[in-house]
């Protein structure tokens, strides 16, 4: 697949959060946002994603041939994960994995392999209020693991993991890669070895 | 339909097991109507006659209670995010989220009304009536509620807000719901009534979830 913006501009209210924002990705690639706190990166993420209305600009994305995606296939090509997570105290780890499982129309024997993949299995029943902050986030980012998308959105991705977390998260996002997939970063610190960036917001 | 139940049985567990959520709306719903008696004194004529119209104000109001973390913890930890990029219609979104209030407020106030009826006196021919026009009106209460709840949450303390948008669409099925129970225990038609809480509760089950979704959607920004 491919993702392709032109010029994208969006506002919150009357303030410009950012203007002309171009870029062009291909199978394979990554793209890292930075900037400041602040800077957009979020939004972008999210206007990307769809969540968020575009003010002008144009932004495309490509499936098979280069056909453009409706909307339906569209919703059905990313994954996003947010650092705010999505972790209830209530709700243990086995059943929050379950419940996104079944938002994304995942089949139920993927929440096993998720949990694995994300050394979560000692927490399973677990419940989200016992869980560090690094842990939460894990959570949040087994939801990659629970459905083969193309296209990744990761909002602060490394955020609060442990070491042995990040190398996971590398890992899985190299192996992603290897095999077509895009992703599309908010990151304050190094990820991916620095591919291609877009910086936000003023120079500094 | 698979993504329907999920989120039916997440919203049901999450209800169960937090702390704002069921329990506290039946205690809430239990504490009216033992203190009643306390309050007005144990003479049961007196007790008898108000009991139809307090075990409905009781009912109102416990299912206000939970309102508040029907729709505002999704938008605070991105959860409403996720679900509009799910392939559930919001239509449905809401319509589940009503489901899974009323199973946590409405449902289990409807099953406490029966054994708490002896505590206002009201006579064992208008228990039956008690717990059907709970059930029926319930439902209502909490679709009209939801959709409040879709619209309050982008505001900060929503809960004052909500309170205030709610009680007036609900007078109807405090009326109507009332005027049943108080029919049955005189022994009069209930039939009336009746049919009013119900095309009430099916007005609002329709309407509800088209109202929660237009004002999900309104939260995108």
């Amino acid at each position: 697949m491919r993702v392709i913006a032109e010029s994208l501009a969006a506002y919150r209210g009357e303030r410009m959060i950012f203007r002309h924002v171009s870029f062009e990705l291909a199978a394979g690639q990554a793209m890292i946002l930075h900037g400041p706190n602040g800077s957009g990166k979020t939004t972008l993420l999210r206007v990307i994603a769809g969540l968020l209305g575009l003010m002008s600009g144009r932004l495309r994305m490509l499936g098979e041939n280069d056909q453009p995606l409706t909307d339906e296939t569209r919703d059905r090509a990313f994954h996003f994960v947010s650092h705010v997570g999505i972790v209830r105290s209530q709700m243990r780890v086995r059943e929050t994995l379950e419940f996104h499982a079944a938002l994304l129309g995942a089949p139920k024997n993927a929440v096993g392999k998720a949990l694995d993949d994300w050394a979560l299995c000692p927490l399973a029943d677990h419940s989200g209020g016992m869980l560090s902050a690094g842990q939460r986030h894990r959570l949040a980012l087994a939801r990659l693991s629970l459905q083969k998308r193309d296209l990744w959105l990761l909002d602060e991705p490394l955020v609060a993991l442990d070491v042995a977390s990040k190398m996971r998260l590398n890992a899985a996002a190299e192996e992603h890669l290897e095999g077509g997939g895009i992703i599309i970063a908010a990151s304050h610190e190094p990820f991916l070895g620095d591919p291609r960036s877009i910086h936000l917001g003023p120079r500094a | 339909m698979m993504t329907f139940r999920a989120l039916l049985w997440h919203d049901v567990l999450l209800g169960l097991r937090s702390s704002g959520g069921a329990a506290l709306s039946a205690a809430f719903f239990a504490l009216i109507v033992i203190l009643t008696p306390l309050g007005l004194g144990p003479e049961s004529a007196a007790l008898r006659s108000v009991a139809p119209g307090l075990f409905w104000i009781a009912a109102l109001l416990a299912t206000l209670l939970g309102l508040e973390r029907v729709i505002q913890p999704d938008v605070e930890d991105g959860t409403l995010d996720l679900l509009r990029l799910s392939p559930l219609p919001m239509e449905l979104v809401a319509l589940a989220k009503i489901g899974a209030h009323w199973i946590t407020s409405g449902l289990i106030i409807s099953l406490l009304a029966p054994i708490l009826a002896p505590m206002l006196s009201l006579s064992t021919s208008a228990i039956p009536m008690l717990a059907l026009s709970l059930l029926i009106g319930t439902i209502g209460l909490s679709a009209i509620g939801t959709a409040a709840a879709a619209l309050g949450a982008s505001v900060q303390r929503g809960g004052i807000v909500l309170a205030i948008l709610v009680l007036p669409l609900n007078i109807p099925f405090l009326i109507f719901g009332a005027s049943a129970v108080a029919g049955a225990q005189a022994g009069t038609a209930t039939g009336q009534p009746l049919m009013f809480l119900t095309a009430c509760s099916l007005l609002a089950l329709v309407v509800g979830p088209i109202a929660a979704a237009a004002a999900l959607r309104l939260n995108e920004d």
